[in-house]
């Protein structure tokens, strides 16, 4: 299934592929949108005892339970304030559903493969290695993410280390 | 055949499994002296559905064996020979080849151990020979025998079949003819057009010919026509009769069966069924009971009517009482028809439900602040989506019930085999077999029970001479029994021997220096033999005396959010008592508040709550603190400090302690206060994170929070370091 998810994306990436693109301070992200399972606001979330402080807790998204990352927290990006506007990417990868805080979610883009640039060895926040590419829109660079791999990397302590 | 059919393996699997239970539990209620006539009937059924579907899965091992063991019950069935003690243990073990064959499918290729397979074939063989009355490979044989299958049959068998079937091998089809009996090859064989003419001389009836034929061609290929031998013209007739009027009309009268009583979709499904076993094309062959057998999985009285067809004896007059069966069969499948669905559906629709019930909750909240003259239906419709919601949540609990039978079922044979190798004289008694639990629980309890079981046979139950000196039958009786008390499940084993011996444990649990004084309660000294590594057995048997065991007992009870009890009286038994929660879903906690958040305890592990005075909590050496209670000082775990949280209450007097007990150990926790009782759907944190040190879930409270649940053993070993 992962292989068949794979060669989708593969393929997509002829004609283009579509991205989600969100905002951490003053970079904006992008996303492969079909790791994006939802968004929703930020709801009271159960904090978890001698975790990093990005990871605010654990929310009840219908019935499962969901950790909740910060990304600004993650990455010094922003400032991590909390109100009716704090938006949360609801992820789905690697068979397991996240949470990440974001600035604000922009909107989605088609970007072909010509408007994908390989990413430079250094630059944005995010370590080169969870960098698929620099993708173009209008005089917009944006950053864009290997979020599947980000989020099962032992950095975000998401996942037991055996299983990363 | 082109199908792929190892998409319908997990479905053989999963029956032949059943089958194979069914079997021996059949065979383990056989009564020797006098078998009934229909439970014979119901193994040869058992058997004969794992011989077809093993063949058509070209599991050819399991049909080997199978038609071994088929051959001797149909023996059997047709009161042509006597049962026997032996002949029970012979099956027993085929069984348990069977499964180590299917295991070793299942499984990939694992090696069954082949000794052991031809072993019970040829016992089974020499069993089915042995006992046959003599004189049976002479052709002029008896004509007014008792039974007409007695004697041996020459039959003319034609069998033709494609060439280019990959699945005809004119040698294997030879070779599972010549395990039925003689053949010689006729005139007007030509192997290469795909033509086979035989002479077959054997003792079995001419459906048994065209059962195993069956497995190789289809059955509109194959004639058989008794060769002109006196003592076959009048089978002849019945054979004719049988095989032209008869099995038609009872494959009609299936079908109308059928109709009768179920709905036209289930009869498709049922359709699909049977093709899923690879019987496609036979169908609609004259082979209703191949079909059958595979259909019936749930419902065993509908087959009585059925297969009287295959009884050649019996042939017109049964036709005329269908009607008759007709309605048996309408009442036996009320009760007995059900479906296959996998238990992660199961699981979702618990889930789903679980979630109504919290909306539900949230919305009764919210109702509960309106003007109830205003909204007086609003309110009226809350009760009512309030009781539905109950309802729904029982019934769709109880899908993931099952009976204790599922369990208790394997006892007569641990007990039977194990009484016979110890010598002793035990019955077994299983009391509330109906009593339903959780499947998560009916597959962690049968190991702890099973070990329990075997305890009481080799140390409890004495034996026999010992037990009539004692004044007792000589003959030992363990008692297994179920029932619901309140919400728990309450599991006996008990036994009236010897019962346990309250200075062989002490003296026992002095050697190993384990802290003990004569002082101790029975109940205390009772607890003892839990400890690991404790026996009280002088010797180390294959059974039992290794002391590794009654500690994982309790460890796994107590794992399932369960206790052990034990009473005893020397000599006049013991009993021990698990008592189990309903569902491992579903956890009885307290909920406690540190700062913001509630935490859930679990209710199993809580001794006492209350509130210490001032002067009650000191502090060891400047730091560690303990809290004086009733005599024991007990170590103190405030939770606040243990995760970092900002309490609301710093000092323990203002607050509460929750005193602990775990793996014999206690400590009091110190919490804010407590919140309330609550039955917590048990959530797991690990599907989308990580373990968090000294938490073993989550649930979600009413309110739609997370809250997470303390894992107390964790929490407890925490202070220790």
């Amino acid at each position: 299934m992962q292989a068949n998810q794979e060669n989708a994306v593969a393929g997509g990436m002829a004609e283009g592929q579509e991205f989600l693109t969100f905002t951490l301070g003053h970079e904006e992200y992008g996303i492969d949108i079909l790791k994006v399972q939802e968004i929703r606001g930020y709801d009271a979330v159960t904090a978890i005892a001698n975790t990093p402080a990005f990871i605010k807790g654990v929310i009840n998204l219908r019935g499962v339970i969901v950790p909740i990352v910060d990304m600004r927290i993650k990455f010094n990006l922003g400032t991590a304030e909390y109100d009716q506007f704090t938006v949360v990417i609801i992820l789905n990868v690697a068979r397991r559903v996240v949470g990440m805080v974001v600035d604000g979610v922009s909107d989605v883009i088609t970007l072909a493969a010509t408007q994908i640039k390989p990413a430079p060895e250094f630059g944005a926040s995010l370590d080169t290695q969870y960098i698929m590419g620099l993708g173009t829109v209008d005089e917009r660079m944006i950053i864009l993410a290997d979020i599947e791999r980000l989020m099962t990397s032992s950095d975000m302590a998401l996942v037991e280390e055996a299983a990363a | 055949m082109s199908i792929d059919m190892s998409q319908f393996y997990q479905v053989f699997f999963d029956e032949t499994a059943e089958h194979l239970a069914a079997m021996e539990s059949l065979l383990l209620g056989l009564d020797i002296e006098s078998p009934d006539l229909d439970d014979l009937n119901a193994i040869f059924r058992a058997a004969h559905s794992i011989k077809g579907g093993s063949g058509t899965f070209g599991f050819t091992d399991m049909t080997a064996v199978t038609h071994v063991l088929e051959t001797l019950l149909d023996r059997l069935r047709k009161v042509e020979l006597q049962i026997t003690d032996e002949m029970v243990d012979t099956f027993l073990q085929a069984g348990d080849v069977l499964k180590a064959q299917l295991d070793g499918h299942q499984s990939g290729g694992a090696e069954v151990d082949q000794q052991a397979v031809d072993e019970v074939c040829a016992k089974l063989e020499r069993l089915a020979r042995d006992a046959a009355p003599a004189g049976t490979v002479a052709a002029s044989a008896a004509p007014d025998q008792a039974s007409p299958h007695s004697a041996e049959q020459v039959y003319e068998v034609r069998v033709e079949y494609a060439q280019d079937a990959a699945s005809t091998d004119p040698q294997t089809l030879l070779d599972a003819l010549g395990a039925l009996g003689r053949v010689e090859m006729a005139a007007g064989a030509d192997a290469a057009a795909g033509k086979l003419v035989m002479k077959f001389a054997t003792a079995a009836g001419e459906d048994e010919i065209r059962d195993t034929l069956a497995f190789f061609v289809q059955p509109e290929q194959v004639s058989i026509a008794p060769a002109n031998n006196a003592a076959a013209q009048t089978e002849d007739v019945g054979y004719g009769f049988f095989d032209d009027v008869v099995v038609p009309q009872a494959a009609a009268a299936e079908d109308d069966g059928y109709g009768f009583f179920v709905e036209p979709d289930a009869i498709k499904s049922q359709v699909e069924d049977a093709q899923g076993y690879g019987f496609f094309e036979e169908a609609a062959s004259p082979q209703p009971a191949e079909v059958v057998t595979n259909i019936e999985i749930e419902s065993p009285a509908r087959s009585n009517g059925r297969r009287t067809v295959d009884d050649p004896t019996v042939t017109a007059a049964k036709v005329g009482r269908r009607d008759h069966d007709k309605v048996a069969v309408a009442a036996s499948s009320a009760d007995a028809s059900s479906i296959r669905v996998s238990i992660e559906k199961v699981d979702q629709l618990i889930n789903l439900v679980g979630e109504l019930v919290i909306t539900q909750a949230m919305l009764a909240q919210t109702a509960s602040g309106v003007d109830p003259v205003l909204y007086e239906t609003l309110l009226n419709g809350m009760a009512q989506l309030d009781r539905n919601t109950r309802d729904l949540q029982e019934s769709v609990m109880s899908i993931r019930m099952m009976p204790i039978s599922f369990v208790f079922s394997r006892f007569p044979r641990v007990v039977r085999d194990l009484a016979g190798k110890l010598g002793k004289q035990v019955e077994l008694k299983t009391i509330g077999e109906g009593t339903e639990l959780d499947k998560g629980l009916i597959e962690k309890i049968a190991d702890p029970l099973t070990h329990l079981v075997r305890n009481s046979l080799d140390h409890g139950i004495e034996l026999p001479e010992k037990r009539l000196a004692a004044g007792k039958d000589a003959k030992g009786t363990i008692t297994l029994r179920a029932s619901h008390q309140g919400g728990n499940i309450v599991i006996e084993v008990g036994d009236d021997g010897a019962g346990l011996n309250r200075e062989k444990i002490l003296s026992k649990a002095l050697e190993r220096g384990l802290a003990v004084g004569d002082h101790m309660s029975d109940q205390e000294v009772w607890q003892l033999i839990f400890a690991p590594g404790f026996s009280t057995a002088d010797v180390v048997t294959d059974v039992s005396g290794r002391g590794v065991g009654m500690d994982v007992v309790k460890r796994n009870i107590e794992g399932m959010g369960g206790r052990v009890e034990i009473a005893s009286e020397t000599g006049y038994g013991s009993k021990i008592t698990i008592r189990l929660p309903l569902t491992l879903a579903i956890l009885d906690g307290m909920s406690v508040a540190v700062g913001e958040e509630i935490f859930i305890l679990p209710l199993t592990y809580i001794v006492e709550s209350f509130q210490p005075p001032q002067e009650d909590v000191k502090t060891v050496s400047g730091q560690g603190r303990v809290v004086h209670v009733r005599g024991e000082y007990l170590p103190l775990v405030a939770l606040h400090e243990a995760f970092n949280m900002t309490p609301k209450v710093a000092e323990p007097h203002r607050g509460i302690l929750v005193i602990l007990e775990s793996d014999g150990s206690k400590v009091a926790l110190f919490v804010d206060g407590l919140v309330g009782q609550h039955q917590v759907v048990i959530k797991s944190l690990e599907s989308n994170f990580r373990r968090v040190p000294a938490v073993s879930g989550a649930t979600i409270m009413g309110d739609g929070k997370v809250a997470l649940i303390l894992d107390v053993a964790a929490l407890v070993r925490l202070n220790r370091h």
